[in-house]
């Protein structure tokens, strides 16, 4: 297939920031290309660039034959560009938003028609076109935007992160869209941070800190891994200790709970790591397992992550079997819409508990709703045995929350902050100078102390938001989508600290939509129109759907099983 | 240019307008912004803001009462001007004038009668509050306008030689029965124009950088132009409605007097919106954000046409930096023109170099705002 981008030394400096350093690489026709990285890794940049809506300091960007830097115009004919907010009019409706963009891009007439036809039948979004896209759910604007760009058939359609806030039912039907495209020979640009969706790209480029880490097929990648992976499963409770002390061992490279298990990567040339190895006299089995482009990708970046967290260390006292939060039958109606609909589940002391689901089904509302946040119609909720919403600041002192945006004040500095957040939680004198002293020396702050929290690296914002949250010693922590857009390396440092507070007997309920993070929970719920449709371990949930089909699902197949089957009880 | 090209401008240009007016008619708050706001101001100016004075409370101190005081005291109490008390020591006085609730004390001496016939030149005393120095003189021109009044009248009755060889008749032309209002309200047009024409456009190209609509409009075949072009017509038309609701409203329900033609009108207020439009969209540009915009958009246009305009303060009189830097704002020529208008006529003389002069501004900021609204993000 023909080259449809070629970029050429590129480079692209915002202020002190160097955003692309001098990369080279080539984007083909008929294939999806994926841009792969954290945030702030140099996605949107990079697309922004290629779209000739930022000029490069240095390089050269051909595009279509095409020079960015100056025929800009001329690209903007024959390239789609979907930014990621879509860039739809929210108070226009879908049929308005396609006119607009027919009108802007010069499809006319029959040719209009016919692309509507095409368009509307190809989005499913026939049924909807008197609505306001301001009224679609993510993944139905995903899809108009997608629409928009699509009006005139582009020679190539650029899509920044086009699966960040879309559910994985969505997502999945976003991928098959993409890969009818790419049958009609349109070359495709994915800039994404889920590895997952790195693994569906023909072609990966792989970025960190504007650098080019890797560009090829992601299989070729992910080969550089191959008889490295393995599962170590029937470890049980012990499974987080373990963990952390596996990765003290120099021949380990990489490791992450998996459901009831770890998956290990061990370093190149090593042998297959056994219980002898491991360190444990328990009776544990070592699978050896197909690599994942997660595997290959932490190896590239080089670093091993942390597992060690200072955070380890006594256990709190207390029963471990003790219901510590508990939602009896929650409700929560919004007039005749029901947001939450009798919601009930249990977590224990020291359990990681995950509320699971896509936008819009409730989770959020449920979460508000624990944390004393938000008035439930019905139901109760109770958290270390008092009702929050009732308790106030008292009861709150035993919970820590972490919201899912940066959400310390960024022109403060970290002392500052951590000085703000001890006073609030009530801590005064000798109790609170020990307790800033002790999250900086466990997080490592010093080197920031001074420094603008807004400015910090996003591991150690994490950090910070992390330490905020849990220096007066909560009972239970409550983690909003807590490593979303997180490089794998920072995740995996953020879940070592939190699995050390779980050793210590804190309960943590977490909400996410991002299945790596389930992996980390004991036990999920699964939200789904208001109401829970499966809980247990994410094990459980896998094995519940598993198939002669799909002998090893992943939890995103289960996920999309799940809500599939709900949906077919819900229609019969 | 090949016409299809031409007609490729013209339909994205149609498009644009086209999505422009269906995002005013849905959203309430240009709505508000265009049609409400300028009744209400005008209202509120209209009712409640005068420069006239009326019903001032003033203490008449009489010393020595007798048959010429009382009959200065019957001319003080009978002016509309004044609600008055009086008093026999002006120390009574003293409290209520530093309190504020005396605006002024006449005082009449116990050998008043006797300069007065003397023809001194101070027969009364007169104290006036001047904390507020533009009263302060209004209430003491009305004094020396009703103590004259007295004088000449008392002249008359004693049939005593006139003093004066020539009397004053003032007679004013265009305002005859000098309403503040008046001028007032054709100025006051003049601000809710500058206020809705920046705030307009200022919010909106702000809107779309930060809804992230300004990349996707971006990345299609559009150019600076065509996109301000799209901006401009619908704002101009929904600027021109409000102009004329608030027109009608000066003329009808407040009974201004319009002597000018309309074609007139039109055509300067077109050139004003047309500066304030331009000027909307070059804040909207540079600030990319909606509340700072909407900020600027206040401190950069309402202000300025309010205080810097002519139209409350004199231009005459500001320091001279000041009145050099008035001279950029469009509001400081568009109101002489529409006071002209109301209550003279279509003066060439003045509407010609105005309408020549906001021109100049507006084509200034258009050049501006077209170098900085960049078909690029960086």
């Amino acid at each position: 297939m023909a080259t449809l981008v070629e970029l050429d030394g590129v480079s692209k400096r915002f202020g002190a920031t160097l955003a692309i350093d001098a990369l080279s690489a080539v984007v083909k026709g008929g294939e999806v290309t994926g841009i792969v990285g954290p945030d702030g890794a140099g996605k949107t940049t990079l697309l922004r660039l290629i779209d000739g809506l930022l000029r490069a300091d240095a390089g050269k960007i051909t595009v279509c034959g095409r020079n960015a830097a100056t025929e800009a115009a001329a690209i903007h004919t024959v390239a789609g560009y979907m930014p990621q907010r879509f860039g739809l009019y929210e108070d226009l409706t879908v049929h308005e938003n396609l006119t607009l963009y027919a009108d802007l891009r010069g499809v006319v007439a029959a040719e209009r028609a016919r692309a509507f036809t095409r368009l509307l039948g190809f989005t499913k979004l026939e049924p909807f076109q008197k609505r306001l896209a301001g009224q679609l759910s993510g993944g139905m604007k995903q899809k108009l935007g997608l629409a928009c760009t699509l009006i005139r058939k582009p020679e190539l359609l650029l899509l920044d992160e086009p699966g960040v806030g879309v559910d994985p039912i969505s997502r999945r039907e976003l991928w098959a869209m993409v890969y009818e495209l790419v049958d009609q020979g349109i070359g495709i640009v994915w800039s994404t941070s889920y590895l997952d969706e790195a693994e569906r790209c023909g072609n990966v480029i792989v970025l960190n800190e504007g650098k080019l880490l890797y560009q090829g097929t992601p299989g070729a990648l992910t080969s550089r891994a191959a008889g490295r992976s393995f599962l170590v499963t029937e470890a049980g409770e012990g499974r987080r200790k373990l963990l952390s002390h596996a990765m003290t061992l120099p021949e380990i490279a990489d490791g992450v709970i998996q459901g009831r298990g770890i998956r290990l990567v061990v370093a190149e040339g090593e042998a297959a790591p056994t219980a002898a190895s491991l360190g444990v006299a328990e009776e544990v089995s070592v699978w050896p397992v197909a690599p994942r482009f997660e595997d290959a990708f932490v190896a590239l970046l080089g670093a091993k992550a942390t597992h060690q967290s200072a955070l380890a260390g006594v256990r709190h006292a207390g029963e471990r079997d003790a219901i510590v939060v508990a939602a009896n039958a929650l409700t929560k109606r919004y007039g005749s819409f029901t947001a939450a609909d009798h919601i009930s589940f249990a977590i224990k002391r020291g359990e990681i508990f995950g509320l699971l689901g896509p936008n819009g089904a409730g989770k959020s509302t449920t979460f508000k709703m624990m944390c004393g946040l938000l008035r439930p119609t019905s139901g109760t909720t109770s958290v270390a045995g008092i009702d929050l919403y009732r308790a106030g600041s008292a009861g709150r002192a035993r919970i820590g929350y972490m919201a899912q945006k940066f959400s310390l004040y960024g022109d403060l500095s970290v002392r500052q902050n951590l000085a703000f957040f001890a006073g609030v939680y009530g801590l005064k004198g000798e109790r609170r100078a020990a307790a800033i002293a002790r999250m900086i020396a466990t997080f490592a702050l010093t080197p920031y102390l001074e420094a603008d929290s807004g400015s910090l690296p996003l591991g150690f914002k994490q950090r910070l938001a992390l330490a905020c949250a849990i220096m007066h010693e909560p009972d239970v922590l409550f983690l909003d989508e807590p490593t979303s857009g997180v490089d794998p390396l920072t995740r995996r440092e953020f879940w070592a600290h939190i699995n050390a507070t779980v050793e210590r007997g804190v309960t943590v309920m977490v909400t996410t939509h991002f299945m790596d993070e389930a992996e980390y929970c004991d036990r999920v719920a699964l939200v789904y129109r208001g109401r829970v449709i499966a809980e247990g371990s994410p094990d459980d949930l896998k094995a519940s759907v598993a198939t002669g089909e799909t002998q090893e699902p992943t939890l995103e197949d289960a996920f999309i099983a799940l809500v599939d089957a709900d949906e077919s009880r819900l229609a019969s | 240019m090949n016409p299809a090209t031409h007609s490729g401008r013209a339909r994205r240009i149609g498009g644009l307008i086209r999505k422009e007016t269906l995002q005013i008619l849905r959203d309430p708050s240009a709505m508000v912004i265009a049609g409400i706001l300028p009744l209400l101001l005008l209202f509120l100016f209209g009712y409640g803001v005068s420069l006239d004075l009326r019903q001032v409370a003033l203490c008449l101190v009489v010393e020595q009462p007798n048959a010429e005081t009382g009959s200065l005291a019957a001319s003080f109490a009978n002016s509309r001007y004044f609600t008055l008390e009086s008093g026999r020591d002006r120390r009574q006085c003293d409290a209520d004038l530093v309190a504020g609730r005396l605006k002024g004390v006449v005082v009449v001496a116990a050998d008043f009668a006797a300069r007065a016939s003397r023809g001194d030149a101070a027969p009364i005393q007169v104290i006036v509050d001047g904390s507020d120095p533009n009263t302060a003189g209004l209430v003491q021109n009305y004094i020396q306008g009703v103590f004259g009044n007295w004088l000449r009248q008392q002249q008359i009755a004693s049939a005593a030689p006139a003093p004066a060889q020539v009397s004053l008749v003032p007679r004013l032309w265009y305002n005859p029965s000098i309403e503040s209002r008046n001028f007032l309200l054709p100025g006051l047009v003049v601000v809710i124009m500058a206020l809705i024409g920046t705030l307009l456009t200022a919010l909106v190209v702000a809107r779309e950088w930060e809804r992230g609509t300004m990349e996707a409009l971006m990345s299609t075949p559009i150019g600076i132009a065509e996109l301000l072009i799209g901006k401009l017509v619908p704002y101009f038309v929904l600027g021109m409605a409000a102009m004329a609701i608030s027109v009608a409203t000066a003329v009808f329900v407040f009974a201004v007097p319009y002597r000018g033609s309309v074609a007139a009108l039109l055509l300067v207020s077109s050139v004003f919106l047309a500066s304030m439009l331009a000027l909307g969209l070059l804040i909207s540009t540079l600030a990319r954000n909606q509340f700072v915009a909407s900020q600027i958009a206040l401190i950069g246009a309402f202000l300025p046409a309010f205080l810097l305009s002519g139209l409350i303060f004199e231009i005459s009189s500001m320091p001279l930096p000041i009145r050099l830097l008035t001279n950029l704002l469009p509001a400081r020529y568009f109101v002489p023109a529409m006071q002209t208008l109301f209550l003279v006529g279509d003066v060439g003389a003045v509407l010609v170099p105005s309408t020549l002069s906001m021109a100049a501004i507006a084509a200034v900021l258009f050049a501006a705002t077209a170098r900085n609204t960049r078909t690029r993000l960086d």
